[in-house]
């Protein structure tokens, strides 16, 4: 008798029962729409194995890496546990045991999780706070090769949140977190594939992450970052990034200013325009876009264009909304 | 039993060959592309895809009602016959593109105009 597991009850699957049916036929209201692997309505997270590709039809691949499925496309033939994709994660506890300010309105957070985080660079967690107040921040460090979480938070005007990590966080404070969240990361499924890495701000955070993670993964193709700023005080891990590109020589790095003329190597210019005027053709290319969403949409539109395939767009927009707000839940 | 448009045409293959062809064109052109919202490319896409699968004579579940309801909001900012024809012109260049025989690609452009009328609501 193979179960499955949703929430807190446990359900019988019937022989040849897709899991779509199973929690229908037991009353669970789960959105659903063509039951016929078309629509993903009833997308749904396998939370403790893989799940076979034919339950992930038409998914993206950071989708399917995370053993997301179709509930309508999956015949289990073994006990399974699900969720919803967003109740797939609980909440975590961290320890903050690093901070640094990398430029006068850009600090460092490195955490510490209570029990190690399974995640991709450049996905993002929910930050909270003990009074309850949440952001999202990016994810620049790599699981294997980094001991703590690393975050970027910009200092926003208004920002409860970002000006309450920049000048009161202390070395020691506990925060929860949920997550990760986010399909923007590294995907070792083609090595030789040239990756664009597009940001403004701090969309450095996650493209840091995906860079270093595909050069931790020997990563063949190049992989091309520029990161664009408004003047070049606002820049940051500048020199850090120069490094990482005279030790890889499939690493390149072009930092980009709108608001200062060009200086020396800091190009003039949006980030996302120079970088689509070096790189006209995207035929064969995976594109990254990490910032606000204005960049990050239009450039998505340019990028698809230019030829990049979707399925080779990947894109984290920092949505925030009004900033006089009181109450916020974007991210910062 | 004789195949049909749609297994002439290559099927589902030949679908996946012709949305990002045609989509770009669509996207590309400054006289309908502000119909066209690009907050959701993957979205839209999909859409073009289930037009294009109709258009090849494929399964569908379109009817005349759907393509009504899901053109008034553009009709009312102003969808008219010159922006159908530019629709149409891209369908054109994507077939001529992909070398589809002329038989077939007469075929196709028959079922896109036969949904003049519903797109625009009359």
């Amino acid at each position: 008798m193979i179960s499955l597991t949703y929430g807190n009850d446990t359900h019988t699957c019937e022989p040849g029962e897709s899991v779509l049916a199973v929690l229908l036929r037991s009353n669970v209201d789960v959105p659903y729409s063509c039951r016929a692997g078309a629509c993903h309505s009833c997308l749904l997270r396998r939370s403790d194995g893989a799940v076979p590709a034919s339950s992930q039809p038409g998914l993206k691949p950071t989708l399917r890496e995370q053993n997301y499925f179709l509930a309508c496309q999956l015949v289990p033939d073994e006990d399974i546990s699900v969720s919803l994709p967003d109740d797939a994660l609980v909440t975590g506890h961290a320890i903050v045991v690093g901070l640094e300010h990398l430029n006068k309105d850009i600090c460092r957070v490195l955490l510490e999780p209570a029990t190690p985080l399974y995640y991709h660079a450049g996905q993002y967690i929910n930050l909270r706070r003990q009074d309850g107040l949440a952001r999202s921040y990016s994810l620049a460090s790599v699981p294997s090769v980094d001991k703590h979480l690393e975050l970027h938070v910009r200092r926003l005007d208004n920002g409860r949140m970002s000006n309450w990590i920049n000048d009161v966080l202390q070395v020691g404070d506990q925060l929860d977190f949920h997550g990760p969240y986010g399909d923007c990361f590294y995907l070792p499924d083609a090595e030789e594939q040239d990756l664009l890495l597009i940001g403004t701000g701090t969309g450095l955070a996650p493209l840091m992450g995906i860079a270093r993670d595909a050069l931790r993964s020997q990563h063949r193709g190049d992989i091309h970052l520029f990161h664009g700023s408004r003047t070049i005080r606002d820049l940051y891990l500048d020199r850090c990034l120069r490094e990482l590109a005279e030790g890889h020589p499939n690493f390149h790095y072009r930092a980009c200013v709108t608001g200062e003329d060009a200086v020396d190597e800091v190009r003039h210019g949006r980030a996302n325009e120079i970088a689509f005027s070096e790189f006209p053709d995207l035929n064969a290319k995976r594109v990254y876009l990490c910032g606000l969403p204005a960049m990050v949409n239009t450039a998505r539109k340019i990028a698809y264009l230019n030829g990049a395939a979707m399925e080779n767009i990947m894109a984290d927009a920092f949505e925030m909304t009004d900033l006089r707000k009181e109450e916020r839940t974007e991210r910062e | 039993m004789s195949e049909s448009l749609f297994e002439k045409l290559g099927g589902a293959v030949a679908v996946d060959a012709a949305v990002d062809i045609f989509y770009r064109k669509v996207l590309s052109d400054d006289s309908i592309n502000h119909f066209f919202d690009d907050t959701d490319l993957q979205a839209q896409r999909d859409k073009q895809k289930s037009f294009l699968t109709m258009a090849f004579g494929g399964p569908n579940a379109y009817e005349g009602k759907d393509l009504r309801s899901a053109h008034a909001p553009l009709v009312e900012r102003g969808l008219n016959d010159n922006h159908f024809g530019a629709v149409a012109g891209h369908l054109k260049a994507t077939l001529d593109e992909l070398d589809v025989p002329s038989d077939l690609t007469d075929e196709v452009m028959g079922i896109a105009a036969s949904t003049q009328d519903d797109v625009l609501n009359r």
